[in-house]
Order: C-alpha cells, then sequence, then structure tokens
C-alpha cells in the first residue's frame, strides 16, 4: 500500500463502487490503516508510564482484540457461510468454563482439576472443538434465520446449563484462574502489556488463518454454499458437511478467545454468556460489518471505548446515566443498521466519516479536558471520534434512505413517484 | 434457500397425510425407506420406548419417584406441563404468526412479555393503591382484567409502531430486521431495568381465580387450570381466524406467497400490520398471566424468547399446528426432566431441552410442522 493510495482513501478520492470487491478493496485498506494507528497506539502505551497507560493497554486494546477474535469467528461463518451463528459465545464461554475447571485449585466453585495451565488450554480448546462439531452436526441442515435462532436457542441453553451445574460452575462462576507463568507471575498487574502482546499474536493469527482459509478449496466451496447450497448439493458437494466443518472451525477460534478471556480476567461467570453476551457479539460484529473479516476488530474496538468511555463523557452523562450504557449501545446499533447494515467497513459516506470523527474527537476532547482534565479530553476524543462516525452514518441515511416513499408507503396508495435509482 | 438431500425424497414436506389415509401412506413410507431414514428412527423409538418405562417403573433414585408408586407425583407433571405448555403455546403463537407471514424474527418478544408483565403489574397496584405484598383476597376480577386489557392493548400498539417505523420498509432484509428487534429489545431491557428495578415481582391472581383443588393425595391450584383453559381458547380463536376469516384466508396466503397476494390487489401491509399488532397482543398475554403465574424479573425476557424459539424451532416455524405441538413436547421436557432425573443430576435438566432439540432437529430440519423454504 503506498501513500498516496492512504492519502487518496483519507480524501475520499478513491470512491470506487461499494460493491463486490471493489468495496473490500477500498475499505480493507482503511481498516488495515486503522488497525497499524492502534497497534502504534499500543505499543507506544505499553512503553509509556502514565495514568492511562495500563488502563488502555490492559482494558481497551487486549479486550478489543479478545472481543475481535471472537466476533471473527461469528463474521468468518456470515461472510463465508451465510450462517449467522449465536452460538460463538457459547463456544468461548465453554472453553473458559473448562480452562477455569482444570486449572483452579482454589476457588467456591468447579472441579478444580489444578493441572498445568498449558494443559488446560489443550483441554479447553479440545473440548469446545469437539462440542463446536456436535452443535454443527445439529444444526448443518439449516441456514440463515434458522441458524440464527437455533444457535441462539444454544447459546441460552448454555447458560442455562452453566448457571444450573453447580459441580461445574454455578451462577457465580469459576473464579481465580491461574495464567501460565510468563503471563500470570508473579503479578499480571505489572506486566499487562505481556498479555496484550498474546493477544495481539493470537489475533493476527486467527486473522491470517481465516483469510487463509477463506481461500482455500474448502473457503471457496463453502461460498459456494452460501449462496446457492441446491446447485453446490447438485455438483455433488455435501453441503451439510461444509457448514459442520465451518463451525468447528469457528468454535476453534471461539475457543482461543475464550482462553484469552479467561486469562485475562481471571474468572468466568454464566452472566458472561447470558443473552445480553450474546447480544453483544453480534452487536460488535453489526457495528464492524458482518460481511468483513477486519470488521471484528474494529467493532469489537469501537464498542469496548464505547463501554469504558463513554461513563465519563461530558454531556452524555447528563442524560443517559452511568449505568444506562445499555440503552446508548441499543441506540446505536439501532441508528447504525438502519443508516448502514453493512456496518463501518459498509460507511458510503466515507468522505465525511473521517473528517467528522476528527472534528467531533478535537470538539469533544477539548470540552471535555477544560472541563474535567485529561481523563476527560482522553474520554471525549474517543467518544466524540465514535459520534462522528455516527454523524456520517446519519448522513448515510439520509442520502440512502427514500424517505418520502417511505413515508407515503406507510399511507398505502398514496405513493409517490419513485426517485431514480443510485448509479454508483 | 432450500437444502434439497437428493437421496431423501420419500419425505413429506408439509407433514400433512397423504391422500390415502395416513395409515397406508405410513405403511408406503416405511417400506420405500432406507436407512439411512429407518436408523434414526428406531433410535427415535426406542429412546422414547426407555423413557416411557424408565418413567413408569424404573425410576427409584429420582425425587418423583417411578409412577407405578406415585401415581399423583406423576399426574402433577403431567398437569405441570401441560400448564407449562399452554403458556408456551400463547407466547410462542404470536411469535411463529409473525415469523410465518413477515419472515420477522421478532428477537423482542421476550421483551414485549415482560413490559406487559410490568405495565399489568403497576396498573393492578395502582388501582388497589398497594405496594406489596397484595393477597389474592383483596383482588377483585376487574383488578386482574383491566390491568391485562390496558397492557395487551399498550404492547400491541407498541408492536404496530415498531413493524411501522422500523420493520416496514425493510421488508425482506431478513438479518437487519432481527438486528432491528435486537436492538429494541436491548433497548427495551436496560429502560424496564432502570424503572422497574431489578426485583422480582408478581402480579396477583384475582380471588375468583386463585385456590386449589383437593382431593386427599392430591393438591392443585385452581389458577394452573385457568391457564390452560385461555389457552384452548387462544388457539380455537386463532384457528377460526386463520381458517374461517377473510383475513385469515389473506393471512394463510401471504404465508405462501405474498408477491402473489399484493398482485391480487390486496393491501399486504395492512395484513402485516395487524398481525404484528396481534402477535405482540399474545406476547402480551401471555405476559400477564406469566407475571401472575411466576414472577416478573430482568432476565425472564431473555427465558422467554428462548421458550419461544425453541417452540418454533422444535414445531416448525410459522405453524400454528406447530407451536401446540412443540410447546406440549417442551413442556414435557422441562417438567419431567428434574422430576424423573435421578436426584444427583436434577441440575443437569436444561440438558433434555436441548436434546429434544437435537433430536427433532436431527429427524425434521425445519421443525415437526415445519416446510422447507
Amino acid at each position: 500500500m503506498n501513500l498516496t493510495r492512504i492519502a487518496e482513501i483519507f480524501t475520499g478520492k478513491a470512491r470506487p463502487g461499494v460493491s463486490g470487491t471493489d468495496y473490500s478493496q477500498r475499505t480493507k485498506r482503511l481498516v488495515a490503516v486503522f488497525f497499524v494507528v492502534l497497534l502504534v497506539m499500543g505499543l507506544l502505551q505499553a512503553f509509556t508510564p502514565g495514568p492511562f497507560r495500563h488502563f488502555f493497554v490492559d482494558f481497551v486494546l487486549t479486550q478489543s482484540l479478545i472481543l475481535g477474535i471472537a466476533a471473527s469467528s461469528l463474521i468468518f461463518l456470515s461472510a463465508y457461510g451465510g450462517m449467522i451463528s449465536l452460538a460463538q459465545v457459547l463456544m468461548y464461554g465453554m472453553c473458559g468454563f473448562v480452562v477455569g475447571n482444570s486449572v483452579t485449585t482454589l476457588g467456591s466453585k468447579g472441579l478444580k482439576l489444578g493441572l498445568n495451565p498449558w494443559v488446560g488450554v489443550v483441554i479447553g480448546v479440545v473440548v469446545t472443538t469437539f462440542v463446536g462439531f456436535v452443535l454443527g452436526v445439529i444444526s448443518s441442515r439449516s441456514s440463515g434465520l434458522y441458524y440464527l435462532m437455533i444457535t441462539l436457542s444454544f447459546g441460552v441453553i448454555g447458560t442455562y446449563f452453566f448457571g444450573q451445574v453447580t459441580q461445574l460452575s454455578g451462577f457465580g462462576g469459576v473464579n481465580q484462574v491461574r495464567p501460565p507463568g510468563y503471563i500470570g507471575e508473579p503479578d499480571s498487574a505489572t506486566n499487562p502489556e505481556r498479555m496484550f502482546y498474546t493477544t495481539l499474536v493470537v489475533a493476527v493469527i486467527v486473522y491470517l488463518l481465516l483469510r487463509y482459509v477463506s481461500r482455500t478449496p474448502f473457503g471457496l466451496t463453502l461460498q459456494g454454499v452460501r449462496d446457492d447450497p441446491v446447485r453446490m448439493n447438485s455438483l455433488g458437494y455435501n453441503v451439510a458437511m461444509h457448514r459442520v466443518w465451518a463451525f468447528t472451525l469457528s468454535a476453534f477460534v471461539a475457543s482461543l478467545a475464550g482462553v484469552l478471556y479467561v486469562w485475562e480476567w481471571r474468572s468466568i461467570s454464566p452472566t458472561t454468556i447470558n443473552l445480553f453476551g450474546i447480544i453483544d457479539l453480534l452487536v460488535i460484529a453489526v457495528i464492524g460489518g458482518i460481511l468483513m473479516l477486519e470488521g471484528a476488530w474494529l467493532g469489537a474496538f469501537v464498542f469496548v471505548a464505547l463501554e469504558n468511555y463513554v461513563r465519563d463523557v461530558l454531556l452524555l452523562n447528563n442524560w443517559i446515566g452511568e449505568d444506562r450504557f445499555r440503552t446508548l449501545v441499543g441506540a446505536v446499533v439501532l441508528v447504525l443498521v438502519l443508516a448502514c447494515p453493512d456496518g463501518l467497513v459498509g460507511l458510503r459516506r466515507i468522505r465525511f466519516a473521517i473528517p467528522m470523527s476528527i472534528v467531533g474527537g478535537v470538539v469533544w476532547g477539548t470540552a471535555g479536558g477544560v472541563v474535567i482534565g485529561s481523563g476527560g479530553a482522553i474520554s471525549g476524543i474517543i467518544v466524540g471520534a465514535v459520534a462522528g462516525i455516527g454523524f456520517a452514518g446519519l448522513l448515510n441515511l439520509v442520502k440512502e434512505f427514500d424517505w418520502a416513499n417511505s413515508m407515503a408507503g406507510s399511507l398505502g396508495k398514496y405513493r409517490l413517484k419513485v426517485s431514480a435509482p443510485r448509479t454508483d | 434457500m432450500t437444502d434439497v438431500k437428493l437421496d431423501e425424497g420419500a419425505r413429506e414436506p408439509s407433514g400433512r397425510p397423504g391422500l390415502t389415509g395416513r395409515a397406508s401412506s405410513h405403511y408406503r413410507r416405511i417400506r420405500t425407506m432406507g436407512w439411512r431414514q429407518l436408523v434414526p428412527r428406531l433410535l427415535l423409538a426406542a429412546v422414547l420406548i426407555f423413557i416411557a418405562v424408565w418413567i413408569l417403573f424404573v425410576t427409584e433414585v429420582s425425587s418423583a419417584q417411578a409412577a407405578i408408586n406415585e401415581p399423583g407425583r406423576f399426574l402433577r407433571s403431567i398437569l405441570d406441563s401441560i400448564t407449562n405448555a399452554s403458556l408456551y403455546f400463547i407466547v410462542a403463537s404470536g411469535f411463529t404468526l409473525i415469523f410465518g407471514l413477515m419472515r420477522t424474527v421478532q428477537m423482542a418478544h421476550g421483551s414485549m412479555f415482560l413490559l406487559a408483565g410490568y405495565i399489568a403489574l403497576t396498573f393492578q397496584r395502582e388501582r388497589l393503591d398497594i405496594n406489596q405484598g397484595i393477597s389474592p383476597e383483596q383482588v377483585s376480577a376487574s383488578n386482574w382484567l383491566l390491568p391485562l386489557i390496558f397492557a395487551v392493548l399498550i404492547v400491541s400498539g407498541l408492536g404496530l409502531v415498531i413493524q411501522q417505523v422500523f420493520l416496514r420498509w425493510n421488508a425482506g432484509q431478513d438479518l437487519r430486521q432481527a438486528i432491528i428487534t435486537i436492538a429494541i429489545s436491548i433497548i427495551m431491557a436496560d429502560q424496564m431495568t432502570a424503572n422497574f428495578g431489578g426485583v422480582a415481582k408478581d402480579i396477583t391472581w384475582p380471588r375468583e381465580i386463585h385456590g386449589f383443588i383437593e382431593t386427599e393425595n392430591f393438591r392443585y391450584a385452581t389458577h394452573r387450570f385457568f391457564i390452560i383453559g385461555v389457552a384452548l381458547g387462544v388457539g380455537g380463536l386463532l384457528w377460526l381466524l386463520l381458517n374461517k376469516t377473510r383475513t385469515g384466508m389473506v393471512i394463510r396466503a401471504g404465508v405462501d406467497d405474498t408477491p402473489m397476494v399484493q398482485a391480487l390487489g390486496i393491501n399486504v401491509h395492512k395484513v402485516f400490520a395487524v398481525s404484528f399488532a396481534l402477535g405482540s397482543a399474545l406476547a402480551a398475554l401471555g405476559g400477564v398471566i406469566g407475571g401472575s403465574h411466576a414472577s416478573l424479573a430482568p432476565s425472564v425476557d431473555a427465558e422467554w424468547l428462548l421458550h419461544s424459539l425453541v417452540v418454533v424451532i422444535i414445531g416448525g416455524l410459522g405453524s400454528l399446528r406447530g407451536a401446540a405441538a412443540g410447546s406440549l413436547l417442551y413442556g414435557l421436557a422441562k417438567s419431567f426432566a428434574p422430576a424423573y432425573l435421578p436426584a444427583s443430576l436434577t441440575n443437569y435438566s436444561i440438558i433434555a431441552t436441548f436434546a429434544v432439540l437435537a433430536i427433532v432437529l436431527a429427524l425434521r430440519p425445519y421443525g415437526m410442522f415445519g416446510r422447507a423454504e
């Protein structure tokens, strides 16, 4: 990628059509830029002592990478297999529970096997992948919305399972999970960047793996299955088995996220994987863009940033309140899915989105900095940038959505003249 | 999108009996069946026989004992499952109606259920001017029925608004609609927690319904029979609506082929609106009854979304018969599993739900009465 190209992307001069490969060409590069920026920020933060260092690395970046891995397994299934799976949260939660049960020695609940952390990881990943295979077999003959509903019920059943089975977890969950020595000892609070680097490496590997798989014969067949299962069946491909293997692979990826999750949090409980957790992951995928792998980490970062910074942001706090974060999330998703159903990576008014987010960040950050101090500034910059993107999304909505006809359509027969279709 | 298996031509997609009558077509089906279809069916039969024998004779270690020794406990389990199934049916029939006609997965269905419960609860407490610990003796029939009607009206109105404002212009975009309703359910759940708190509350039954039916060794709450009655009424009315009225005819036609109905000059959007309001009203009815039967708390919406999902997945999406059969099967699994599993395994009873789901999906991917797309 050369610099001219980046500049073109930023200034919005490069505006090829948004359908098909062109769309991913442009946005992929934009997302790549985003990741480079994020990575540099992370690396700088890791070496800079300061009040925000730990929080940003330990919390925001690491958590976005972990959730991004989980979301990428969801997006992989939906983008290449046409299967919207809501069981991914169950998969990563299950891996977390298995690891927790294998390695803990203390704590109130669980089997407390006290195994070596690495053995726990192997057991967790193997068990989860196997369960993923079984669930994949059960749901393999459906697709689309049916798949969504079946996997959603798996996910919710899983929540109740871990809640009720006190031998494994119970509603309190498994606590005091030991990460392996490199990360866990002597104390992770002193070097959270190790966790960050580990997560980063895993995320990169997962991204490359899923990208690679999507280009193998298996991945191409999977895309055929997504587009036309009947035809693929007639051509002699085993449609159901392709879905099963895709789901198994995604369960494997989700299990990696689960391992990282318990290392990061040192505990896991059924509330992690309840309906809200399931919806959160879907929200992340939708924010990022459910049809492109890169969207997973983008969505995760936006989500985690909102979750952590919106609380101490000027203005918002007054009318949303500290505890009403979920209402905000719901509103963001609602606006986003109405305005640009392809998520942030599918934002058409990218020309507005970048300047808007810069302006939003600067204005809100300055305001926050003046009133609250440096903490307010950082939160303001992040939330302002997100708000700027959201504003661009609203413009997208105005541009995309034929309000007049829709409103007239609601009145039944009084339909206005249909406007000319967009050409780009 | 059809998932056609070329080697499974013997399967009837609709599950309707053939022209030659059920018995002979069944016989022919068995004869034409290859081992790939026969083996799972034999396995299923074996499982069912095992469960029946287990419940009737064997289970000494379960909390309910073998049915042959404790017939009262067995009867109670049967009644419990029918009560639960009734409530599942009321709620899930709304879900399946909305899905069948509009292909909209109403993910806010559980939120509608919970909201209706909270509205009725608030209204009942306002009318009685008591804030806590209302006993059924203080509640007259009107103090239960008026909140019910009020909640049903408000929630069906809300459903109508959601459908008109958010879903109508996205017709055909399944996933987008599902995500829209998810966003709505997030907002509703959060706002309900903010306004009604996190403590479990319940609506009080009126004194006319509250009470027990007792014989010498058996005691059962009257309101459970009331729930069964309401479900039968709802099922009957829905059947009449769908099969004997013009609106129902249009709805059924819309389920089969919406563009064709539209082309015939029928205002499909009006039918969509009516169905969405009706579906929400059924969720609301279920919510008020469920809030009186059990309780209302922040996670109840997720629970009822799960119930609706499982029922329609088992029964087949968009089918009223499927909703009835699915809720019955699910209700049986839900109340027999904790009672008849060995006592040490009682907390694994959620597995039964999963097992039912897995078995039905293995045999019929689109549910018992569902049709492939």
